[in-house]
């Protein structure tokens, strides 16, 4: 019997009386054959969500399986691509359709005519198993594809075809599987996207993802392989946190996902990496960089499935040993699909009508990240940089929350740092970094043992300011001490001179480590000397006549990113001014 | 002949059941004819079966089990379009209301519009000049943007949408210029107003108006801003105009759709709105913007009123999400007598930093923009200060703060009906600025100051008591 179209609500359909259907299948729905995903079965009726809008479809028309759970294709030509949620490359959309995206538009996730260079890395007879390399392919200027055996799979190779030049679909080898099974090897594999890619083990934490980005590298770091998550009400930046990081952060691949948010946004991001330039190898960003997006007009299932497309995009590239960071932007988003979605099944809901399950769907998420081993004895990682939109700006609401039991790096974005147009406006009082343990190894080897020291002294000044702040909003700043008031000052410096970070400065924009360390030293030595002049009994107020403090706020401008012996003048500098004072 | 359907098998608010329906499809438009003759349409909703929940658009009242006949009118919602929907005036669902007859349609489309392909999409670059100093310098518009204004009740936003409406242009106008203006559960007077001040000020030859008014269904008030989008595309990317569109209030809006939702017995998210709201939102701001394929382009300001002046209620919080910055009214301002209102503070245009500057306004207007809103934020913090000391305890510098957060409320803000250029606006704004001593307008270049500040004028210009200590303190 024919499956066809029972109900109707939004984008949830059903289906009557069938056996046809297994749990996570995609279907094709309908006459224009949308994409949908069995999400509920049982011997009633078929629950199926649809990926298109749902407008027009009629009752009984028909339903087709396709015996597949919902899957990405996975080849060369992901890279520098930008997808929708369910990988449609969306200039093809455009080619096809103009303007606007059609409903039911079919277009192959992958260029199926360009002809790729392939060297062969397997002759016959080679022994083989699943995610070993069988060819490569240089997909872009920056990154070599590496065309692995699927994970499941392994066996004898046969058949091998001469280096040469392929389409995706020409079968470059056949591997004769151990069952005898004869499976030919093409440009690509397929891959279902809420299933993690195997690995063989997990590896410690051992290295920061280095984003250039003062407050971030400095106070809160994220390792590589680990989970990051950038809360903050609406203009508090996430937007432009998340860009700072694609554009600089030292991954060697970008998956950006743009999860129901703005679409001059995303054609902000395409036309920005088009043009920028890669500093360490002068290549547009754009090579090591796949969009995936789902504006917030787009169906809304869809929205769900972009953050599954990105990860798995993401591991697939870790596979062939590369260090791949996802935005995912913003994750409250795909919570709040899941929550329609939930909502149309009429499913007992939990905290603010998400649905029970939010906490473990965004546990399978970030556990996602990780830096592995994988099967190939390569070693890759997948860090998650996730941000999210609470509502109305209150951190209590249940994505956050639940987001952070899962994450151990946390940057609170704080609505006041953002109205002084201090950015990025990561507070840091609420925001941790629990990578700290982990990663100090690193930092002593390869920047300075010095730098986690003066780490701790930057914290400490910070916090001694908020204890200090509470007085002066009550009492006015005259009634501190003179020492309390250099740690005022020194704060300052902290906050306008270190935390504080221009984008949009040709220098400041991307700061490497050593000149993160050159500047804390500079502003401890600025804290030692200046305390031990106050001790001396000297005033304040002489101290800051002499300009000093702005001069040390006005370094991360005036030394630039090449010629950091510059900073030896401001020690200098800073003994000048304080044997100035009589 | 069409099949008609004798009858009706439930009735619930605003929605209809219709048992043993053959070949609906879902979203597809009906009609119902009354015993007396008279025609209502509606919308299926939701399809189980041969069971199809219909929605009403004006209204079930008088509609009972077995007096109406409803027909299936095999599509979807279509409006009519055409380019004499110019200075015309339409109802909720895009029905001409000014008596002038029938529109000659052109083309038809579907009311639910398309997304945009992101690749398809042009960046936007360019401004719209609303004649409003406030605006304009420091939350400038930028064509394709989504700027919602976040008012309250009993502050002027509809006086602020009328004015933006009658003073906007765009630069180099060539391609046309036309205002979409959708208001959606406004009371008859509000309407009356808008109607007569664009026809008094000439410009409702531009101008298509849709009224949807706060007794008319609720069914119809969800479709208004849907047929304003649609003519608006229409416009822009069929005759390549520039298109403003102007929608109020938006919270009427979320209002119907959370009736309207409840009615149909969903499950309610935060303060009873549907769990959709986020994304019936979106499918309305995101028809903003600029296609590649046309060189047209659609900009929004929706106004909405923030219920009990609560940012964080989820009308504001959502819209804020979405939309490309806000323009926030301010109670206090308006209490004091300053429109327009516009509290600068908490105002933002995301997209201002690439549609301003050479080329566009002037080259000097970002640093302009940038001290202005340092010292007036700057002038907050001496407030607060003054709360605690007193006024006559503040340093000298933060009383010329306190004198030129004055005559910035004064002169910046309450320019009241004056129409000003963005020449007039800037060059307000560096002799505001140089109310203050030179050194404090630390965010602006020396060689930009050099060509902008000008103490003496701006003394003459505020008509200043020049303060000696102050003069003493600069040598």
């Amino acid at each position: 019997m024919k499956d066809v179209v029972y109900s109707i609500n939004g984008p949830v359909v059903t289906v009557r009386h069938t056996k046809t259907f297994s749990m996570q299948e995609m279907v094709y729905v309908g006459n224009k054959r949308l994409m949908g995903e069995v999400i509920s079965v049982n011997d009633e009726k078929t629950t199926i969500q649809v990926y298109e809008s749902t407008t027009g479809l009629m009752p009984g028309e028909p339903v087709y399986s396709t015996g597949q759970p919902i899957s990405v294709t996975l080849g060369p030509g992901i890279l520098r691509n930008i997808f929708d949620g369910v990988e449609r490359p969306l200039e093809e959309i455009a080619k096809q359709a103009g303007a606007f995206i059609p409903n039911g538009a079919h277009v192959a996730p992958l260029d199926e005519e360009k002809l790729w260079d392939v060297t062969l890395k397997v002759k016959d007879g080679d022994q083989v198993a699943g995610g070993d390399i069988y060819a490569t392919i240089p997909e872009t200027d920056l990154i070599e594809h590496r065309l692995m055996i699927p994970p499941t799979m392994n066996g004898t190779i046969k058949n091998v075809q001469p280096n040469g030049q392929y389409k995706l679909e020409d079968t470059i080898a056949t591997l004769v599987t151990d069952e005898g099974k004869e499976v030919a090897l093409k440009l690509y594999q397929k891959w279902p996207i809420k299933q993690a890619r195997p690995v063989n083990k997990r590896l410690p934490i051992s290295m920061p993802l280095v984003t250039g980005q003062r407050v971030i590298d400095t106070l809160f770091p994220i390792a590589k392989g680990g989970a990051a998550a950038i809360p903050g009400g609406f203009g508090t930046g996430k937007t432009m946190t998340q860009h700072q990081l694609a554009k600089w952060c030292d991954a060697d691949i970008i998956v950006y996902v743009g999860c129901g948010e703005r679409g001059n946004e995303m054609t902000q991001v395409l036309e920005e990496f088009r043009e920028l330039v890669d500093p360490k190898s002068n290549k547009p960003l754009v090579d090591r960089t796949v969009l995936i997006a789902n504006t917030s007009n787009m169906p809304v299932a869809a929205r769900e499935a972009s953050i599954y497309t990105g990860v798995t995009l993401a591991e697939y590239y870790r596979d062939m040993g590369y260090h791949v960071a996802i935005m995912a932007d913003s994750t409250s988003r795909w919570a709040e699909a899941l929550r329609e979605i939930s909502g149309r099944l009429e499913e007992m809901p939990a905290e603010e009508g998400f649905p029970a399950y939010l906490p473990s769907r965004l546990s399978q998420f970030y556990e996602r990240a990780g830096y592995m081993e994988n099967l190939n004895g390569s070693k890759g990682s997948v860090s998650i940089i996730g941000a999210v939109s609470p509502a109305g700006g209150d951190f209590s609401e249940p994505v956050t929350q639940n987001t952070k039991r899962f994450v151990r790096t946390f940057w609170a974005l704080d609505k006041a740092l953002a109205y002084a147009r201090h950015y990025f406006a990561i507070n840091w009082n609420q925001s941790y970094s629990e990578y700290i343990p982990d990663l100090t190894r690193w930092y002593n080897k390869n920047v300075g043992p010095k730098f986690m020291q003066d780490r701790q002294e930057l914290k400490s000044i910070l916090a001694e300011e908020t204890r200090l702040q509470e007085i002066v909003q009550l009492m006015g700043e005259d009634v501190l001490p003179d020492d309390q008031k250099l740690t005022m000052q020194v704060a300052r410096v902290v906050r306008v001179g270190y935390l504080q970070q221009n984008a949009f400065h040709p220098d400041d924009t991307y700061v490497p480590l050593e000149k993160q360390l050159d500047m804390m030293e500079v502003i401890c030595y600025l804290n030692k000397k200046c305390k031990d002049v106050i001790a001396e009994g000297k005033p304040i107020r002489a101290l800051i006549e002499t300009g000093i403090f702005d001069d040390v706020v006005k370094m991360k401008y005036d030394v630039p990113n090449a010629h950091l012996e510059m900073f030896d003048d401001y020690y200098k500098k800073i003994d000048a001014a304080c044997a100035s004072i009589d | 002949m069409a099949l008609q359907y004798v009858g009706l098998d439930d009735i619930n608010g605003s929605l209809v059941a219709l048992d043993h329906v053959k070949n609906a499809s879902n979203e597809e438009m009906v009609e119902f004819v009354l015993k007396d003759g008279s025609k209502r349409t509606g919308r299926i909703a939701q399809i189980e079966g041969e069971r199809c929940v219909i929605e009403v658009f004006e209204g079930t009242r008088g509609l009972s089990l077995d007096n109406t006949r409803t027909r299936l009118l095999g599509e979807p919602m279509q409006l009519s379009l055409s380019m004499e929907m110019l200075g015309r005036v339409f109802n909720g669902v895009g029905e001409p209301i000014d008596g002038l007859g029938d529109l000659y349609a052109e083309k038809s489309a579907d009311i639910n519009g398309q997304p945009l392909n992101p690749v398809s999409r042009v960046y936007p670059q360019n401004y719209i000049n609303t004649g409003i100093s406030s605006i304009d310098c420091l939350t400038t518009l930028i064509r394709g943007q989504k700027l919602p204004i976040f008012s309250g009740s009993g502050l002027p936003h509809n006086e602020l949408a009328v004015q933006i409406v009658k003073n906007a242009k765009v630069a180099n106008d060539d391609q046309g210029f036309a205002v979409v203006f959708a208001a959606m559960g406004v009371t008859h007077d509000v309407a009356n107003y808008f109607r007569r001040s664009f026809e008094e000020a000439g410009v409702m030859d531009r101008t298509v108006l849709f009224l949807n008014l706060s007794d008319d269904p609720i069914v119809e008030r969800t479709l208004t801003p849907r047929c304003a989008l649609t003519a608006a595309e229409y416009l822009a990317f069929e005759h390549n105009m520039h298109v403003l569109v102007v929608y109020t209030d938006i919270t009427s809006y979320c209002e119907a759709l959370r009736e309207f939702s409840s009615s149909k017995g969903e499950i309610p998210g935060r303060k009873g709105y549907p769990g959709y709201l986020y994304s019936d939102l979106a499918s309305l701001y995101e028809r903003a913007g600029i296609s590649k394929y046309a060189k047209g382009s659609v900009t929004q300001i929706p106004i909405l009123t923030m219920p009990n002046n609560d940012i964080t209620h989820p009308v504001p919080d959502l819209t804020g999400y979405i939309t490309e910055g806000q323009i926030r009214l301010s109670p206090d301002l308006n209490s004091r007598g300053i429109y327009p209102p516009v509290d600068v503070l908490p105002s933002l245009s995301r997209l201002m930093k690439d549609g301003i500057g050479e080329g566009f306004t002037r080259a000097d207007h970002q640093d302009c923009a940038n001290q202005l809103f340092a010292c007036y934020a700057h002038v907050q913090d001496v407030k607060s200060l003054t709360a605690v000391i007193g006024e006559d305890e503040l340093s000298e510098t933060d009383k010329k703060y306190m004198e030129f957060g004055r005559l910035f409320e004064q002169y910046f803000l309450n320019q009241g009906e004056d129409n000003r250029s963005i020449e007039e606006t800037l060059n307000l704004g560096w002799n505001l600025l140089s109310v203050l001593p030179k050194n404090a307008l630390d965010r602006v270049d020396n060689k930009v100051l050099d060509q902008f500040y000008d103490h003496e004028k701006a003394v003459e210009t505020f008509g200043l008591q020049e303060d000696h200590i102050i003069k003493e303190l600069q040598k």
